[in-house]
């Protein structure tokens, strides 16, 4: 128990009528990489959205089940749900710095947390900046608009924004899907770097992405999980016929 | 070799289309000659009221007050009278109608009826007639709320119970609502759903992500709301008839329950009222000239403002 981060039990989720998410169970572990892989539209953004209750936004979406983070349930009443995004940071798919400085882009979590003291920030945006290997390149320029940046450059700076609210979890829905093949590697060992100090889970169309960065693999179909374990064994004797059939390329 | 694919091509092309294309053509022709009616329309409009109002026209127009029984003399009060309500009308129209786009955009669910009756309600604002404003500003703001102020503070003694410049201007910016709840709706639903996700995703909450992000994105949106309201009202006439216009002032308006003049009602009452009106032809030019000018170049600025956001948004 201890080592599990996220219990997930016989969670479903509904877009009207339609049943997008079918009884998820599943258990995520602490400080590790877990990949959620599968075709377009089989639900593995879906459900990582569930993690940080980002399909609140969507009207008709209806949750069943539970989302158990730390042994609690954050779709219960009781739980606010500005704190489970304070604590379950996001990454999205296509970088979306705000149209201010880069400072300012860091500073917006901690300011909107309560943080108002200059030293204080400086030294969250510096330390946040070096945690997602981006300082180095934008030091000199913190004044700068974030639009500026390349686009490997701003979704580092989005990783750095998500890390400056000191998260727990930090979710990524395929972060690098949008990026040159030297910017995906440079996030790609960032994710192995951020694991000692973070449980990621990464949403991932590319199959040697998934066999890089993550520790544990769960391939969604349809809807439903098929199957979740170490990234080694799903990827060289998936249990199920299905997990083969899309990792060695017969469909999706 | 070449001979045969031009002839070949030849041959497709004819088979498509044989002959002259009437109907076509005359279509075209229509629509060529309804743009050119326009377009001279307007410069013969324009070229009018420059021409005629080109001699009266100067700083000194602009800047003393009518003399002589309004027939010489320029326009100063009417403008300033002008300035003060756009201001007025601004400061009553352009917060409220922020804060109904932000309402209807932001918060309202998609299929909730309140939003849908506000939607309808803007919307048949928007085509009321503007003589309408001009009697309910009457009717409601000055017989209802100045008389009941009047009654409530004064004694009854008569002073908000009549026309002045608040009422005017709050009949004006009841005309001009639509135009700024439009305007800022249009801006907010550029700001990209992925902005205000980034700002929810961090642990702000809704309210945060408006005051942070959505509005600082929508600033350019509500000015140039904020501008096309003011060229509107700058304009209009009929609200202010019956609600705080004057004909003749000697002196500016001191305060919120004075009366004041105004262009487009000056313009008015020299055309239709004047003890001369050949006479005081020049003047009336000249006012038109001037009143278009500051409609005109307000609706540029908006114009641009306007375009800039719609380059952003893509």
């Amino acid at each position: 128990m201890k080592n599990i981060k996220i219990e997930v039990k016989d969670l479903s989720l509904y877009y009207g009528e339609k049943k997008a998410l079918k009884e998820i169970s599943l258990e995520i572990p602490r400080n590790k990489v877990t990949a959620l892989i599968g075709p377009s539209g089989c639900g593995k953004s879906t459900f990582l959205r569930c993690i940080n209750r980002m399909n609140d936004l969507i009207p008709d979406v209806k949750i069943t089940g539970q989302m158990l983070v730390e042994g609690i349930d954050i779709y219960d009443k009781n739980v606010d749900v500005v704190n489970i995004r304070k604590k379950i940071g996001m990454v999205f798919q296509k970088s979306n710095p705000f149209p201010k400085s880069i400072y300012e882009n860091i500073a917006y979590g901690p300011k909107i947390n309560g943080i108002k003291a200059k030293n204080e920030l400086d030294e969250i945006v510096e330390t946040s900046l070096r945690q997602a290997a981006i300082w180095d390149e934008v030091k000199d320029r913190l004044g700068d608009s974030a639009m500026g940046l390349s686009g490997g450059q701003q979704q580092r700076l989005c990783i750095a924004r998500t890390l400056a609210v000191s998260p727990d979890i930090i979710l990524m829905d395929e972060p690098a899907s949008a990026l040159d093949p030297i910017s995906t590697s440079k996030i790609e060992e960032l994710v192995h770097e951020l694991k000692e100090q973070y449980t990621i889970i990464i949403v991932t169309h590319n199959m040697q992405q998934a066999a890089r960065t993550s520790d544990y693999t769960a391939f969604f179909y349809l809807g439903e999980l098929i199957e979740i374990g170490k990234t080694n064994a799903i990827f060289t004797k998936p249990e199920q016929k299905q997990t083969e059939d899309y990792i060695t390329g017969r469909f999706g | 070799m070449e001979t045969t694919i031009n002839e070949t091509e030849n041959q497709f092309f004819s088979n498509k289309k044989k002959g002259v294309d009437i109907k076509g053509k005359f279509v075209v022709g229509i629509t060529q000659v309804a743009v050119l009616l326009i377009i001279a329309i307007l410069f013969i409009i324009l070229g009018i009221i420059v021409y005629e109002g080109r001699e009266k026209f100067s700083w000194e127009f602009i800047t003393s007050f009518p003399t002589d029984g309004m027939t010489k003399g320029g326009i100063f009060p009417a403008l300033i009278g002008t300035f003060i309500l756009v201001v007025v009308m601004s400061i009553a129209a352009v917060p409220f109608g922020t804060i109904t786009a932000i309402y209807l955009t932001e918060y309202a669910k998609e299929n909730s009826k309140i939003a849908a009756a506000v939607r309808f309600s803007v919307r048949t604002l928007a085509v009321v007639p503007s003589i309408i404003f001009g009697l309910f500003g009457l009717g409601f703001f000055i017989q209802f709320m100045g008389t009941g102020m009047d009654k409530a503070f004064n004694g009854g003694e008569l002073h908000w119970g009549q026309p002045n410049i608040l009422w005017a201007s709050l009949t004006m910016s009841l005309l001009t609502l639509p135009v700024i709840i439009v305007s800022v709706e249009e801006a907010l639903k550029t700001i990209p759903r992925e902005l205000r996700e980034a700002s929810l995703a961090l642990g702000a909450t809704k309210w945060q992500t408006i005051k942070n992000v959505v509005f600082p994105g929508s600033i350019s949106g509500i000015m140039t709301g904020t501008i096309l309201a003011v060229s509107r009202g700058a304009g209009e006439v009929a609200p202010i008839l019956f609600t705080g216009a004057a004909y003749y002032l000697a002196t500016l308006p001191k305060s919120l329950s004075d009366q004041f003049m105004n262009l487009g009602y000056h313009i008015y009452i020299m055309s239709t009222q004047s003890s001369d009106v050949e006479k005081t032809m020049p003047i009336q030019f000249a006012t038109t000239l001037v009143l278009l000018i500051l409609t005109l170049s307000l609706n540029l600025v908006a114009v641009i403002i306007r375009s800039r956001i719609r380059r952003k948004a893509k």
